[in-house]
């Protein structure tokens, strides 16, 4: 006797799974829809006030028109400070904990608190920043106390896709070096960062992503409301593109008027962090071959 | 005198013990199998020689394993050099991303060896040695990937006799690779006994009948028998050695 008609089993069986893939599918393709809808938002209502002008001018009549210069230029300054902080110090701290230290509770403990500090608020970030860099360390207002801040922020998710990228190196590439006499920092230096620089630098771009957009970081830290020249040492204030399309939507000289020229900033802080996760695919893939090749 | 020399040695990952009283001497110049099933402690044996269980955390060995005669777990003694004499080959061919050439001159380069025409003569004479260097010698400079999988290995036995060890560690050195390769492997093998001892790990019962003088049965981390391969394979005194060799279980 049979126990199951296979016939109906393999129905169910088919039904199940096409409805399964189809919920699948509908939410994939929602979010691409989502994506595609805030992306069009931005272009068509920032595209008309994108001009030379406007990203090469200083910002005129109380930000309503003019264009947005400095807030360009002290965003990559921004970025650039931070990285310079965050990169080295986030992948020695990455190689020291996956390459050097054993299993246990420090390693624990180091572990921990990097991802604690992952899920702090940028609100909180900008606070310690204010108290530590602006007026403990008495950088004041600048480029300095914001970059180390946005630095800060962006440390854990640096020492994390460090991490990631040493771990997925094969042991036996390790095991090899050390095994024809290598020390232990030769073998890093010579054979497991090669390999894991590809996605290292892929990594470190994307996070660039992230610090080019926080603004609760540089609130108390660095960001001028209103500034029409460019910083020229890293005591000096700065604007910055987040920040001025915070000021220019909530509380500038008239909000109405200055309306376009918020997109228009979205639009070019989006294209900044677009560029970057553009380079980073470039840079993976061009160090992906040298790694082989060298 | 003996080549590699283990005294009662006791071997644990942390709380369980993966090697009991093992005992065993080797000769100079010979090739020595060491067989068994899997997780029966071979290749933890066979990384006790150059001390690669170091790199695992929580590890403990207890008894004395010599190397020409000194212990070489004995405080004091200096990994990288035993390391230096002591050469690996891994189961999968594991080049490093870099030149055929670099691949080679990697161990003398860490060893500290600067002269170019030197390090260029040595990665000539052991790339010659491995039988690849018709197949190479126009591409040093192109990266080990380019290889076939036989073509890597060979490469990366190259990349351990480099820095001209006494001693060659081999685990599975062709479980990853077609029977062609495989067979240019075991000739090597053969052929490298006469200026290295050499342990290799295998599960390939014929490997092991026709690369080694002597074969070392092993069986949940204890020695069941160690006797030339001729008597394991044909007269073992021991009937589990016996079971395992004519395939009744393993």
């Amino acid at each position: 006797m049979e126990l199951v008609d296979e016939n109906k089993l393999a129905k169910n069986k088919k039904r199940n799974q096409a409805i399964a893939f189809w919920i699948f599918r509908i939410l994939s393709y929602a979010v691409v829809a989502i994506l595609f809808v805030i992306l069009s938002f931005i272009i068509i209502k920032g595209f008309s006030v994108i001009s030379w002008d406007f990203i090469t001018k200083m910002p005129e009549e109380g930000m309503t028109k003019g264009g947005i210069f400095p807030a360009i230029i002290g965003t990559l300054c921004l970025v650039g400070g931070s990285m310079l902080f965050a990169f080295p110090v986030g992948v020695f701290a990455a190689i020291y904990m996956n390459e050097y230290v054993k299993d246990g509770i420090i390693k624990k403990i180091i572990k921990q608190m990097t991802n604690n500090l992952a899920g702090i608020p940028s609100i909180v970030f900008g606070l310690f920043g204010m108290s530590l860099f602006v007026n403990k360390l008495g950088f004041g207002d600048s480029l300095l106390a914001g970059s180390l801040t946005l630095g800060l922020l962006a440390l854990p998710v640096v020492i994390r896709i460090t991490e990631e990228a040493l771990k997925s190196v094969d042991n036996t590439f390790r095991q090899a070096s050390l095994g024809l006499g290598a020390s232990k920092w030769e073998t890093t230096r010579r054979v497991v960062l090669p390999i894991a620089f590809p996605n290292i630098i892929t990594g470190l771009i994307l996070s660039i992503g992230r610090v080019s957009g926080e603004t609760a970081p540089i609130l108390f830290t660095v960001a001028a409301y209103f500034l029409p020249k460019l910083p020229t040492s890293i005591f000096d204030q700065a604007m910055a593109l987040p920040y001025h399309l915070y000021v220019i939507s909530t509380s500038g000289t008239n909000i109405e008027e200055s309306r376009p020229i918020a997109y228009g900033t979205a639009l070019v802080l989006i294209f900044i962090v677009l560029i970057a996760n553009l380079l980073a695919n470039g840079l993976r893939k061009y160090f992906g071959k040298k790694v082989k090749m060298n | 005198m003996y080549k590699i020399e283990s005294k009662n040695v006791d071997f644990f990952y942390g709380a369980s013990q993966a090697l009991k009283n093992i005992n065993i001497a080797i000769k100079p110049n010979t090739v020595t199998a060491l067989i068994g099933p899997s997780g029966c402690g071979k290749s933890t044996y066979l990384r006790l020689f150059n001390r690669m269980n170091d790199l695992i955390d929580n590890t403990k060995i207890a008894g004395q394993v010599l190397i020409d005669g000194e212990d070489i777990y004995a405080k004091g003694v200096n990994v990288d050099s035993l390391r230096k004499k002591v050469g690996m080959v891994f189961q999968k061919p594991n080049p490093f991303p870099k030149t055929i050439f670099e691949n080679v001159a990697y161990g003398l380069r860490v060893n500290g060896i600067t002269d170019k025409k030197l390090i260029e003569e040595r990665v000539e004479t052991t790339i010659k040695q491995v039988v690849l260097w018709d197949e190479v010698k126009d591409k040093l400079k192109k990266s080990a990937f380019e290889l076939s999988g036989g073509q890597q290995q060979r490469l990366c036995i190259a990349r351990a006799l480099a820095i001209q060890p006494s001693v060659v560690l081999m685990d599975e050195p062709t479980s990853a690779l077609d029977p062609i390769s495989t067979a240019k492997v075991e000739e090597l093998i053969y052929e490298l006994k006469t200026k290295y001892t050499i342990v290799i790990v295998t599960h390939n019962m014929q490997q092991a009948g026709r690369v080694s003088d002597t074969t070392a049965f092993f069986y949940m981390g204890e020695l069941i028998e160690h006797d030339t391969t001729k008597t394991i394979f044909t007269n073992p005194k021991i009937e589990r050695t016996q079971n395992y060799i004519t395939g009744r279980f393993g």
